[in-house]
């Protein structure tokens, strides 16, 4: 079924390396940060993909890479069969206008000395779209009143400061929804507002999937939000995709020993579940030296003395469920 | 060991009910969640039990007993000796307040000898290197500086500082809210050690049903700065009574039932210089009837250990607090 999506982010091999400064003068060899090191993905159209994973495994830095903010070092990236690689100046900026983004922080993201009406304006006159005032009004009311800020009237002439940070998201919603875009890519939206209304702000871009068909790529480290609003998850962790599939297949059954890991550790509302924790020790390592073979087998609880030398790739478990794991695709005993 | 009753009252022109008749139990070794949406009075009560208010703050009524003794009679100096000896705060956010030009090792030498007369340097650098093993720091990383830690090393730090003289309580405030899952998981693992080794007693501040379901004993939900529901554990997530807890738990999501329903809770909490006139979570609440809109409700007591204020719960339940105190 969601094979038969057409396609609407396509993501092939794509490295994004920082180069770091030498630290001394010895010191030859170029280093650099593998932020992102071979993602391949793919965001179908009217589609929810989650992109899961904890600080530095690189998710952040394959979102700006999306939107075309930082240059991509190798790969290919389409949006809507566009390849952004190749493009420059005003065909990048047609083409930001199918891709937009919701920052995770509503208090600094909006422009505190701008009116809502203006902030949700600007975008419509930095692409030059709207032909004259009214039509300008029109859209940024619809926008408003389609994210739930209802009536626009009442909202185009206020301030950021005398929204509540629900509010205050929905107008970012709102800014990015007046181009009209195919894509939304949400970096943590809801993780900065308070339990009772997150699910308000996850409904609504539930909603606009359903209304406009607009494709969502949910980058959180929440799999409990995940749960609720994806149909499909990635999983990341330093710079690659470990294990990808529905919803259903990552929460209910995970292959990877990093997503397992994960879930275990990610609290259940009900003390009747309380569950044996997989914790890993240590912390993500650096992504400048990164491990030989498969990445996680330096913390991974399964790893085999083969996982120090080969590199998995992702690998099919059942239809639609792929993991990059020697030991669960049984490349290994 | 303590039985701990307080009541709160916060002056600021006419006088903002912050904090009002909360009564609460700390056994030794128990973990207690105060859990509640941001401006419940979950950081007034604490800061109350620790008599650290603001200037404008002032503790009305109620008492404190710490092992029998009442922390609200207690001059100035004595509360100071308490503070650390016997009862520890992490406050929100504290793994950033550590000094960037002095090193951690250093800087817990300076809480255990700020409030203890550790006679020779050897005595302070023995329970220096005591306190970071049992926080799970390697002794090579004392003399490192906070830049040097990662996010979860420096809360870890921070929670050997509050450990340094060994108190019987540790208070901490959102002490996981800023880590990622895993991180968090290793600072859970580590205070339910503590808590098991020392047999300390733990009062878990969070919004974060997830957490207190998988740490805590008890529960205190609190709403509007009274206390909505107070419960063990199990009762809180299983047998809910106030509306608020049920709304509470409906907008958390749950991992291990992905695709359910989510539900938002509109409106938001009172301002306190703005309260309804009846139940405080009458304006947001889905079962609300007339009396709600009219009438405080008093906390009732369900079953042993079982408060809710709702005039709603069981009227078996007989009012226990709050009406008498009236009088």
């Amino acid at each position: 079924m969601e094979e038969a999506r057409r396609p609407v982010i396509e993501v092939n091999d794509l490295r994004k390396y920082f180069p770091v400064s030498p630290t001394s003068l010895l010191d030859r060899q170029e280093k650099h940060v593998h932020a992102v090191d071979g993602v391949n993905l793919v965001v179908g159209a009217g589609e929810v993909l989650a992109l899961v994973g904890e600080s530095g495994c690189g998710k952040s830095t394959l979102a700006l890479t999306l939107m075309g903010l930082e240059p991509m070092t190798t790969g290919s990236v389409k949006i809507a069969g566009d390849e952004i690689g190749t493009m420059k100046g005003k065909d990048m900026r047609a083409l930001r206008q199918h891709i937009q983004m919701i920052f995770q922080d509503p208090y600094e993201s909006l422009n505190p000395v701008m009116k809502i009406g203006d902030i949700v304006a600007e975008p419509l006159k930095v692409h030059g779209l709207a032909k004259d005032k009214g039509e300008q009004r029109e859209r940024v009311f619809r926008a408003l009143e389609d994210s739930g800020l209802k009536p626009a009237d009442n909202f185009a002439g206020r301030y950021p400061h005398q929204l509540s940070g629900g509010q205050r998201q929905r107008v970012a919603i709102a800014a990015a929804l007046v181009l009209e875009p195919k894509v939304l890519l949400a970096d943590e939206p809801v993780s900065m507002l308070d339990v009772s209304i997150r699910a308000e702000i996850l409904n609504l871009l539930l909603a606009l999937r359903q209304a406009r068909g607009i494709s969502i790529l949910l980058i959180t480290h929440d799999l409990g939000t995940v749960g609720y609003v994806a149909d499909r998850i990635a999983v990341m962790y330093l710079g690659r995709i470990v294990e990808t599939g529905s919803t259903l297949q990552i929460l209910k059954n995970p292959q990877h020993p990093y997503t397992r890991a994960l879930l275990s550790v990610s609290p259940v509302p009900n003390p009747r579940q309380r569950r044996e924790r997989i914790i890993l020790q240590g912390e993500t390592p650096n992504p400048i030296d990164l491990p030989g073979g498969c990445r996680f087998h330096p913390r991974c609880p399964i790893a085999r003395p083969e996982c120090s030398q080969i590199d998995p790739a992702l690998e099919m478990v059942p239809a639609g469920h792929e993991v990059a794991c020697l030991v669960v695709s049984g490349q290994v005993d | 060991m303590t039985g701990l009753s307080t009541d709160f009252l916060i002056k600021d022109g006419p006088p903002a009910q912050a904090v009002v008749d909360v009564t609460f139990t700390l056994r030794e070794g128990e973990v207690l969640g105060l859990v509640g949406e941001s401006g419940c009075g979950k950081t007034t009560l604490i800061l109350s039990l620790m008599r650290l208010l603001p200037a404008n703050g002032r503790i009305v009524d109620g008492t404190v007993l710490l092992n029998g003794i009442d922390l609200l009679s207690l001059s100035e100096r004595e509360m100071a000796r308490m503070r650390w000896n016997e009862i520890a705060i992490i406050f929100q956010g504290a793994m950033n307040a550590l000094n960037p030009v002095r090193t951690v090792g250093d800087q817990i030498a300076e809480a255990l000898t700020q409030f203890e007369d550790l006679a020779t340097k050897k005595v302070v650098d023995d329970r220096v290197a005591e306190l970071l093993d049992l926080v799970g720091i390697g002794p090579e990383r004392r003399d490192q500086y906070p830049h040097q830690y990662s996010g979860g090393m420096r809360q870890r730090a921070m929670i050997a500082m509050a450990l340094a003289c060994n108190p019987q309580i540790v208070i901490a405030d959102e002490p996981t809210t800023a880590l990622d899952v895993m991180v968090q998981a290793q600072i859970l693992e580590l205070m339910e050690k503590l808590r098991d080794v020392l047999g300390l007693s733990i009062i878990f501040v969070t919004h974060d049903l997830g957490v207190v379901a998988e740490m805590c004993d008890s529960v205190l939900v609190m709403y509007g700065g009274v206390t909505a529901e107070y419960a063990d554990v199990d009762t809180i997530y299983n047998d809910p009574q106030h509306p608020y807890t049920r709304e509470l738990l409906r907008a958390f999501p749950d991992i291990s039932r992905p695709a359910e329903k989510l539900a938002s809770i509109p409106g938001f909490p009172p301002r306190l210089n703005a309260l309804p006139p009846g139940c405080r979570f009458a304006p947001r609440c889905p079962s609300a009837v007339e009396v709600c809109h009219t009438l405080q409700p008093a906390q009732h007591r369900l079953d042993d250990g079982h408060l809710a204020s709702c005039h709603l719960v069981d009227p078996a339940g007989i009012p226990v607090l709050g009406q008498e105190k009236g009088q």
